[in-house]
């Protein structure tokens, strides 16, 4: 593997080019501190690295299959393989980073868990990492996800969660997130922060990116098996704050002939002023303690983005996905919730494999990409990203659709 | 002299500091507030600019901030409304703020601005040290600003020190690692402050965060040059029918 980290991490100060770094109140200092100056030794010691892996293995399900879509390859005229992230205990990629937080916090010697949730999927993958070492786990969500994410709040009571409705500002993600930092400030010494994605004052971003990096790690095993090659053509994933992308991304980071291909939710167009494209629509800006890209009003204020999947709801995006889009190392397309839709219903026809609404963003840019009829987009997509019929597209699978089936059946209804 | 430092030179106890928001409650209310706690006896003024996601505030504050939001303000309308506002207000007058709606209206324009009026000292919670340090400490020193850095119980005692070093105008003791609004165990807090004051700081040491009637800020300023009151000042404004009688009531309260 390569040795150069020109994308993969940040420099000492948790920046990624421009973005990145650690803007918190000192209230916050000391638990950051002590997570950043513990982390990476923490981590890489042999004991920790050993339970995590057996966890990995015996309770998360992994290796997760990297499966080759036949009827997808012929739809697409194209080779397209799917890295089954959908088959994770839980049914998503937060398990792998929840469970690695869960190990750093019973090393870091805290009693208890809190974290912030939007779809419920962090929620619940905290919940039961909580359960399995017998921790207390507080998780803030919003009022309104509260309301629209009924199963997934009833899953996390269910594994002994207490689940905490945030009340303030727009009641969604960020607020969630808000009030989960609070929480921290407020219990500087007992409590542990499992952040569900790549955001976050350093050192999260880049900690939450070397737990989800397994995703990659496999692709290159499991790729070699498939087509004697570890490197694929192009890599494809969706983006909320953007932890199953990193995950996907990071072994091919410092890879230049591999592709990175990162799909936001344009919910209902990018422009209609109900959308979540981060990268089209924020500026650089500073939120839940970190610098990047923030979808804000002239003014510097937050806006509430929209998706029809309320794990892209989020107005930010990390740093390291800010410095791919700036630095042009990364291409970021965006896929509406009709196009998000459609592209669900096509896999579950084509390869019977009933995707998230999140990962249905990332399925339908492959309609932008595709060497055969492939769809215009309103800004040109670059040359490179085009797929040609020998090329091998990666596409991260971050979870299944088990938890949308009510905004499926809907769909259904409607047509 | 900056008129922090003069205020310390005068005064080294006692010295009362009241948190508002601007545009809270009515958007209009910014100056008059400020007018009010001069006229009460307020020694100095933490105005807040209304943020979105104000992470070190606790929900009466953020309240007061959606109120102000919704009201219209904005850092712009801001400058527009302290304009000239020096011909009725002597007290120092310091801007607490978040960083991104600051980095939006132009980090190094916002310092001027803000020079203009002036004001002057800034409180930017979520600007860290090194940053501070690297990029936007200068600004703020070429246009005259004093610029505050909060210590909590959990601060160790070198950076403690550190933080004092980099800090001009005072130290923001916060009276336990909290977000504003909780109550405290003025025990715990006692402690803490008199090794604050045990460590013979460079800056004057005013406590904040849950100081909220004359008890609490007796105490703090045993041990302290004086206290900062936020949440329970902004509580008495809550449903004000009267800004001007409220602030008073509030205030003669504290001080009697
Ligand atoms: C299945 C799935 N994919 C993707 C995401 C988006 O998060 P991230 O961008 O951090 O991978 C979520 C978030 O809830 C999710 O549940």
């Amino acid at each position: 593997m390569t040795t150069t980290t020109k994308y993969q991490q940040p420099n000492v100060q948790g920046y990624y080019g421009k973005f990145g770094g650690a803007f918190i109140p000192e209230m916050l200092h000391p638990n950051v501190e002590e997570l950043r100056s513990k982390y990476l030794d923490i981590i890489y010691d042999p004991a920790f690295q050993k339970e995590y892996k057996a966890l990995l293995h015996d309770y998360v399900g992994r290796p997760s299959p990297l499966y080759y879509a036949k009827r997808l390859s012929e739809q697409y005229g194209t080779q397209i393989y799917l890295k089954r992230e959908d088959l994770c205990h839980t049914g998503s990629h937060k398990l792998n980073n929840a469970l690695g937080q869960i190990l750093l916090a019973e090393r870091l010697g805290k009693k208890r868990i809190i974290a912030e949730t939007g779809a419920g999927q962090h929620g619940v993958a905290t919940a039961t990492v909580c359960a399995l070492k017998g921790v207390e786990c507080i998780v803030y969500m919003g009022e309104k996800d509260i309301e629209r994410q009924a199963p997934n709040v009833a899953r996390m009571k269910m594994l002994g969660a207490t689940v905490i409705p945030a009340t303030s500002g727009s009641k969604t993600l960020k607020d969630a997130t808000n009030e989960a930092i609070r929480d921290w400030i407020n219990n500087p010494t007992d409590t542990h922060y499992i952040i569900g994605s790549v955001v976050g004052p350093h050192p999260y971003p880049d900690m939450v990116a070397r737990f989800q990096s397994i995703i990659s790690e496999e692709i290159r095993g499991q790729l070699k098996e498939h087509t004697g090659s570890e490197l694929p053509t192009h890599v494809l994933a969706c983006v909320g704050g953007g932890s199953n992308a990193a995950g996907t991304f990071y072994h091919f980071l410092e890879e230049p002939t591999v592709q990175l291909i990162a799909v936001e939710a344009a919910g209902h167009g990018v422009h209609s002023g109900l959308s979540a494209a981060t990268t089209q629509l924020g500026k650089p800006g500073v939120l839940h303690g970190s610098k990047s890209l923030v979808m804000q009003t002239e003014d510097g204020q937050v806006v509430e983005p929209h998706s029809i999947s309320a794990g892209l709801d989020y107005p930010g995006i990390g740093p390291l996905h800010a410095h791919l889009y700036d630095s042009g190392r990364g291409v970021f397309l965006s896929a509406t919730d009709e196009e998000a839709l459609q592209a669900a219903f096509n896999l579950a026809k084509k390869e019977g494999i009933i995707p998230a609404l999140e990962s249905s963003h990332a399925l339908a840019s492959l309609e932008f990409l595709s060497p055969v009829n492939a769809k215009k987009t309103e800004a040109p997509i670059p040359a490179k990203a085009m797929f040609t019929k020998d090329s091998t597209v990666v596409v991260c699978l971050s979870g299944r659709g088990d938890k949308d089936m009510a905004t499926y059946m809907k769909a259904m209804e409607g047509k | 002299m900056s008129r922090i430092k003069e205020l310390f030179q005068q005064k080294k106890n006692n010295i009362l500091n009241v948190y508002c928001t601007a545009g809270y409650p009515q958007l209009n209310s910014t100056v008059p507030v400020m007018k009010a706690l001069q006229d009460s006896g307020v020694d100095m003024i933490e105005l807040g600019m209304p943020y979105s996601d104000p992470l070190a505030d606790g929900p009466v504050i953020q309240a007061s901030s959606t109120q102000a939001l919704a009201n219209g303000m904005t850092i712009a309308t801001l400058f527009e409304q302290l304009r000239g506002f020096r011909q009725q207000i002597y007290v120092p007058v310091i801007l607490m703020g978040y960083m991104n709606p600051i980095l939006q209206y132009g980090f190094e324009r916002f310092c001027q601005d803000a020079a203009d009026m002036p004001i002057d000292g800034l409180i930017l919670p979520d600007l860290p040290e090194y940053e501070f340090e690297t990029e936007y400490g200068p600004i703020m020193q070429r246009y005259g600003l004093n610029f505050i850095f909060l210590v909590t119980p959990e601060t160790s005692e070198e950076r403690i020190r550190r933080l004092d070093s980099l800090s001009t105008g005072f130290l923001y003791a916060v009276s336990s690692s909290s977000t504003t609004g909780k109550d405290k165990d003025m025990n715990a807090v006692n402690n803490y402050l008199q090794k604050l004051q045990d460590m013979k700081l460079n800056n004057p040491v005013l406590v904040g965060f849950g100081i909220k009637d004359k008890a609490t800020f007796q105490q703090a300023c045993e041990h302290a040059n004086g206290a900062i009151i936020g949440t329970a000042f902004i509580k008495a404004l809550e449903n004000t029918l009267d800004v001007e009688g409220d602030t008073k009531k509030f205030i003669t309260d504290i001080k009697s």
